[in-house]
């Protein structure tokens, strides 16, 4: 709390530096984008690694578009530390609030925060991490200080420490939000959707064969049946208390919302589509509601419930014709808005609808877009693209704008699903 | 002849009619479209409409194969060989509907009758749609299109215990390509006999 106060106070009086620096293009030996959001440069370190820490965390920073990660070229870089003491001079001439270095330690890594209008240390903090070679962890660690970071310089804790689970040739995987360290975490009998719990240590997924419903613990890797039997097992995901699962299922007359308990016990349903197909639930972060794709009025529509298949509203706007095909809602973690996808013309584009007063915004125009799944941070928005030719997982920042590509390769990335945030 | 034996010989001949249309393709696929990829309700209908008129066209002319055909002797074994084809024949459908078209009536009315002349048999049905939509979605489609095909079979006949439905929604396409033509070969109902041992009993026989 005392680092919080202090850095609220290092914003109060560096304001007007901000403020200042809006000039486009300024280069003075370095780059850097202008902007209202605060200024970091990121210190090289010293020690094994540090490289590789200090352009992880500047990019964690950067993907996180709350503040600004001005980037220092090769000239810039030697110039900030030709004294073993901070070049205050140079940083407040970039516009920088703030400087951070994090340094390899034996036993992890140490974490400093310079004060550019003060000239002080404004926070220095110690933290464990396994060795290098464990890469995957070692990187979660780091991924940690970048959230810890953004925390106490914005007072919203950043995402770099989530993943996001997707369906890539018939397995699937999770990827850190920065597109490294992909790996699989279910192989067989054709996994499709997976979703995660709230404590982003267990996702739930249906595979097609044979169809079912699986929740697998990601430490233990375990895997348990939820749900299994005739016809098909679609879109499951967690109550938000982690207690059930809630999924679409249907034989031979139409697709319902069912529930079941994650413990197995046998499901019931809670829609009444007579017929029609009802899947893809969505929970608000309350878990009161629940948003689902209902093909109830001739063609798929986002439609609210509450948790026990009760008061059954549109959501959408009715649109009438051949062409109509709203799908895939994905409720924000704050509630405010359901994002879902949207046929305009011949492709699907990424739209939100607000909960308040039903207004309606594409976020998306580029190429197909489909399958929204928001950040905990209800800020980004992970979906799946075609604009380069191949089917790929982008991110978007709802309120700049910035979109940017999270995966790569061959094969069609689809059905993302973004983890919390995720224990350290 | 009675109401019975028109219908039973009908039969035959479409189960030949698949035979011939085998010969000449390994499967019986559904004739492209010419349409680009219907950029909107109306252009999707056209396409839908034009390769229903030529799955209709293409049946009719299968069907005169057959006739021809079956004037020239159809021994045992051919006649074996059109069953198992007849059962095995997928049906299509127009996009994101679960009806079934007149082509696909024709083929499950081909198979219903083997069926009800060979009651061990039992069959899975699966359901599959094309790419676009969601997977989600898809997979509910497919689930209703085997659906509806059963249904139909159901009201031929078949007893219902013997049919068992599945969808593979866009996970499984026929054919890999992106226009209308391939997404027509993938909207599809495809059925896998599960228990037929030995010869297989020809409708009316």
């Amino acid at each position: 709390m005392a680092i919080r106060r202090a850095l609220g106070a290092l914003f109060l009086i560096s304001a007007p530096l901000i403020a200042q620096d809006t000039t486009r293009g300024v280069r003075i030996g370095l780059t850097y984008s202008p902007g209202s959001r605060p200024g970091i440069v990121v210190l090289p370190g010293k020690g094994a690694g540090a490289d590789s820490i200090r352009a992880i965390i500047q990019r964690d920073l950067d993907f996180g578009d709350r503040v600004n990660a001005i980037v220092l070229d090769a000239s810039a870089l030697s110039e900030a530390t030709r004294t073993n003491a901070p070049n205050w001079a140079m940083f407040a001439k970039l516009g920088a609030v703030a400087a951070v270095q994090v340094t390899p330690t034996a036993t992890g890594v140490h974490l400093a925060v310079y004060d550019v209008a003060k000239q002080t240390t404004a926070l220095v903090r110690d933290y464990v991490a396994p060795p290098m070679a464990q890469m995957r962890a070692w990187r979660a660690v780091l991924h940690g200080v970048s959230d810890d970071l953004e925390e106490s310089l914005t007072g919203t804790r950043g995402i770099a420490h989530t993943r996001v689970l997707y369906n890539r040739d018939k397995r699937l995987w999770v990827i850190d939000t920065d597109g490294e360290q992909a790996m699989s975490v279910a192989q067989t009998a054709t996994p499709q959707s997976g979703a995660w719990n709230s404590a982003g240590t267990s996702i739930t997924f249906n595979t097609l064969i044979p169809s079912q419903i699986i929740v697998k613990d990601l430490q233990s890797g375990q895997e348990r049946t939820v749900a299994s039997g005739a016809g098909v097992f679609i879109s499951p995901v967690f109550t938000p208390d982690g207690a059930n699962i809630v999924y679409g299922h249907g034989v031979d007359d139409g697709v319902d919302v069912f529930t079941a308990s994650v413990s197995g016990g046998g499901g019931h349903r809670l829609s009444v589509g007579h017929g029609t197909d009802n899947t893809s639930p969505s929970f608000s972060p309350d878990g009161r509601h629940i948003a689902f794709m209902s093909g109830r009025a001739g063609h798929p529509e986002i439609y609210t419930m509450d948790a026990d298949g009760t008061t059954v509203d549109l959501l959408t706007p009715l649109e009438f014709g051949e062409n109509a095909y709203r799908a895939s809602p994905d409720w924000s973690p704050n509630g405010a808005t359901v994002a879902f996808q949207s046929k305009i013309g011949s492709a699907f584009q990424i739209m939100t609808i607000s909960l308040r007063d039903r207004g309606l915004k594409q976020l998306t125009s580029d190429g197909r877009n489909e399958d929204p799944s928001w950040a905990p941070d209800g800020r980004h928005l992970t979906f799946t693209s075609n604009r380069t030719g191949v089917k790929q997982l982008w991110v978007l920042d709802v309120e700049s704008g910035r979109t940017r590509q999270l995966t790569r390769g061959a094969g069609d990335a689809r059905n993302a699903a973004w983890s919390p945030r995720l224990p350290n | 002849m009675t109401r019975r034996t028109i219908a039973l010989t009908m039969t035959v001949l479409v189960a030949a009619a698949s035979l011939g249309a085998c010969r000449k393709k390994p499967e019986a696929a559904p004739t492209p479209a010419t349409m680009p990829v219907a950029d909107n309700g109306a252009g999707q209908r056209r396409a839908d409409s034009l390769a229903a008129d030529a799955a209709r066209r293409r049946t009719a002319d299968s069907l005169a194969n057959a006739r021809a055909n079956l004037a020239t002797g159809a021994d045992a074994q051919r006649v074996q060989t059109v069953l198992k084809q007849t059962l095995k024949q997928v049906v299509y459908f127009d996009y994101d509907k679960d009806l079934l078209r007149d082509d696909a009536r024709i083929i499950l009315d081909a198979k219903a009758a083997i069926l009800v002349a060979n009651p061990a048999i039992t069959i899975v049905v699966t359901g599959h749609t094309d790419e676009q939509g969601t997977a989600e979605y898809n997979l509910a489609l497919g689930q209703r299109r085997a659906a509806q095909a059963k249904r139909y079979l159901v009201s031929k006949g078949v007893q219902d215990s013997r049919l068992t439905t599945q969808s593979l929604g866009d996970s499984q396409p026929a054919s890999q390509g992106t226009d209308e033509a391939a997404y027509q070969q993938n909207r599809r109902a495809e059925f896998e006999v599960t228990n037929a041992s030995g010869a297989l009993a020809r409708p009316g026989s």
